[in-house]
């Protein structure tokens, strides 16, 4: 089919003229950087499409690579504005101009990539670091709401909780959460010894030796499914009294989950599935302060979430997916990306848990921007600020 | 270049024929699926025709319309094929004291295979229209099976073997976005979003539908429909509740909605499907409503 025939066959559309060609590539990458999901199969359809000759009316050319291209409800909002300031602003004849790169589109498209729902497309790639980044400061920062935002991390010692008592709590207690999340009931059967329902296929299979009397059943049970887990923790300055718990938490839960991956963020974010997976438990704490280090304080979780949204959560989320996110939800950021963020997150993800050490508070109301931002996103919102909170959660996570 | 008749107003025709109003975005959509070979991908909210486009496609090329509704647990034995375990177990016993390996052919055969959705659509004579309805309903191993389904074409059965596809169906799958599809089932698709038609799009849709309908009161109708649906109620009314409610309108003999303000108050709640609904569409709301219609 479309897809596994035909690659690279440029010959074939040799026809079109290299301009053309060069300006369909360049407006495929232009989609790819607003978040579009286009493969080479699609890049070769758009050229059969335009091989039809239907790139003598821009009206016709847009609704056929319309309808190609887009693979979601953003993308079908987006397209006609993309697709207007690519092909129509410069005209259709001027190919010479197109370089196909996007950073020298005209500024509508670099006001459009920022776009309506403020996913910050087309920006520079916020990078994961998986090293020591270079020093960020947010001197220019503004106090707000109790998010400290020029307290360094590069202070905080994550070993502050070696309280041999308290890390065997909290390992035994991801132990347990661990035992009873992995498994996930589902309607999808397999065979089983010892299952509540006969499968016929197999019964039948096996009682043809004895003349079709089924003498010897075979059972299919449900299939057990793991879960899979995301965290995401806030390790700003107004959270770091309990940052140092919590990632002993992750490790223990690193550590028993096959499917499951640990992100930090403050300024931004840091995927620290890679030194959590350090079996010493010291270990691992001292590389995450490695990790943590060189970065400003203050919590942008909006621009945190986008760029998991963007770099990682393809790769780590399913429909079946539980995200944690843990943070206190003060938001140096602008909480109109968190609350948009949230929203793609949300979509992508079977549930979202916010756990708020706040809560734990006495007369805490989620007054905070942020928290009010993301909150109708939110599935299960939940104190977090001992242990035994992080223990009521077990029966939620068992039902996931 | 055939600037005359191009092929997506062809189609575009052809499904007006048929009673179903396409815009030019949807017909493009459907000529590129014919043209690429690539399964259709409807999203929209409930009510706005996702289904209808399959439908009247398959009156418009005039063959069969097989339809797979998809729901959590949907495994391969309801979508795709399954043994006739009854009729098996009585040819077994029918043919107690022969060889075991001439019984298992024998029961193995195709005579003994139940056809699913999946299975009958790629064994049609002529090309069928396959809509695999609410895809996001079912789970992901069954969308990654339905991926590799559709871009071979072919199935493999344990004890029978594989079975070609003897024509490549036209597939559409509709989703009302219960769950997040994967990229990859995104990407094999071409994608269509389903918009609640505009005014002068759905009095065509009323009046094709009920034919007898005054053109003035079935464009007031539709934008009566449409100003409701303005109203962010819980559910909007869709498609099919405009046409019921064109049809009672028609059917009191009502010329002009802002004459019988009354009935239209009364009728209109056939559109309302929620007691909260209910209670925010007032007699004030609709007299206003009318008043901006009329």
């Amino acid at each position: 089919m479309t897809a596994s025939n035909g690659m690279g066959t440029v010959h074939e559309f040799e026809a079109l003229g290299a301009g053309m060609r060069v300006k369909l590539s360049g407006f495929v990458r232009l989609l790819r950087d607003n978040a579009f999901t286009i493969g080479l199969a699609e890049t070769h359809d758009a050229l059969k499409i335009l091989g039809k000759g239907q790139a003598v009316r821009p009206t016709r050319l847009r609704a056929g690579l319309k309808t190609l291209f887009c693979s979601r409800q953003s993308d079908w909002e987006k397209f006609h504005e993309l697709f207007d300031a690519y092909w129509l602003q410069h005209g259709m004849k001027s190919s010479t101009r197109i370089s196909g790169s996007p950073q020298k589109a005209p500024a509508g498209i670099q006001a459009l990539a920022k776009g309506p729902r403020g996913e910050s497309k087309g920006q520079d790639p916020d990078h994961v670091e998986r090293g020591e980044g270079s020093d960020t400061s947010e001197a220019g920062q503004t106090k707000r709401e109790g998010a400290s935002c020029t307290e360094l991390l590069s202070q905080t010692d994550f070993r502050h909780i070696t309280k041999s008592d308290d890390i065997a709590a909290a390992h035994a207690l991801a132990e347990r959460l661990s035992a009873k999340m992995r498994a996930r009931l589902t309607r999808r059967m397999r065979a089983h010894r010892s299952g509540q329902r006969i499968d016929l296929r197999r019964t039948i299979h096996k009682s043809i030796a004895h003349g079709g009397t089924p003498l010897d059943l075979v059972f299919k049970r449900r299939k057990d499914k793991p879960l899979r887990l995301v965290v995401l923790l806030d390790a700003s300055g107004s959270m770091n009294l309990y940052s140092a718990v919590f990632l002993r938490f992750m490790h223990g839960v690193l550590d028993s989950f096959r499917e499951a991956e640990a992100f930090v963020f403050h300024t931004r974010l840091i995927h620290i599935s890679p030194a959590l997976k350090e079996k010493n438990a010291q270990r691992a704490m001292e590389r995450m302060s490695i990790l943590a280090q060189g970065s400003g304080g203050g919590t942008r979780i909006g621009e945190s979430l986008a760029t998991f949204n963007k770099w990682h959560a393809k790769r780590c989320i399913t429909s079946r997916t539980c995200v944690m996110i843990v943070s206190d939800g003060y938001d140096t950021g602008s909480s109109e990306i968190l609350g948009k963020e949230m929203q793609a997150l949300r979509r992508r993800c079977k549930r979202i848990a916010w756990l708020n050490p706040m809560i734990g508070w006495r007369d805490y109301a989620p007054e905070a921007a942020g928290m009010q931002a993301a909150l109708p996103f939110v599935d299960l919102f939940a104190p977090a600020h001992n242990l035994e909170s992080l223990e009521a959660l077990e029966p939620y996570l068992a039902r996931i | 270049m055939s600037e005359a008749n191009p092929p997506q107003d062809e189609i575009a025709l052809q499904l007006t024929a048929v009673g179903y109003i396409p815009d030019r975005d949807l017909s493009t959509a459907l000529w590129l699926m014919d043209s690429l070979q690539r399964p259709l991908l409807l999203e929209g909210e409930a009510g706005v025709g996702k289904t209808e486009v399959a439908r009247a496609l398959s009156q418009v090329h005039d063959t069969k319309l097989i339809r797979l509704q998809c729901y959590e647990g949907l495994d391969q034995s309801s979508a795709l094929y399954e043994w006739n375990y009854q009729r098996q177990l009585l040819a077994i016993k029918a043919r107690e004291g022969e060889r075991a390996g001439d019984v298992e052919e024998e029961i193995f055969s195709e005579k003994y295979l139940l056809e699913r959705p999946l299975l009958a659509a790629i064994r049609q004579p002529a090309a069928p229209v396959l809509l695999i309805d609410e895809v996001d309903r079912a789970d992901e191993e069954f969308e990654a099976f339905l991926l590799e389904l559709l871009s071979d074409f072919q199935v493999s059965i344990p004890e029978l073997g594989t079975i070609e596809a003897t024509t490549i169906p036209r597939v559409i799958l509709t989703s009302n976005g219960t769950r997040e599809l994967s990229d990859a089932l995104r990407r094999r698709c071409l994608f269509h979003y389903v918009d609640f038609p505009e005014i002068d799009r759905e009095a065509r849709i009323i009046q094709s539908r009920l034919p007898g309908i005054d053109t003035a009161l079935a464009l007031e109708i539709a934008t009566m429909v449409n100003s409701v649906r303005r109203e962010e109620l819980r559910k909007s009314p869709g498609v099919a509740e405009s046409l019921d409610w064109a049809a009672t309108i028609a059917g009191l003999n009502i010329r002009h909605l802002a004459d019988e303000p009354e009935k239209v108050f009364d009728t209109l709640m056939c559109l309302i499907k929620t007691a909260e609904d209910k209670s925010r569409m007032t007699r004030e709301v609709t007299d206003r409503l009318i008043g901006k219609v009329a």
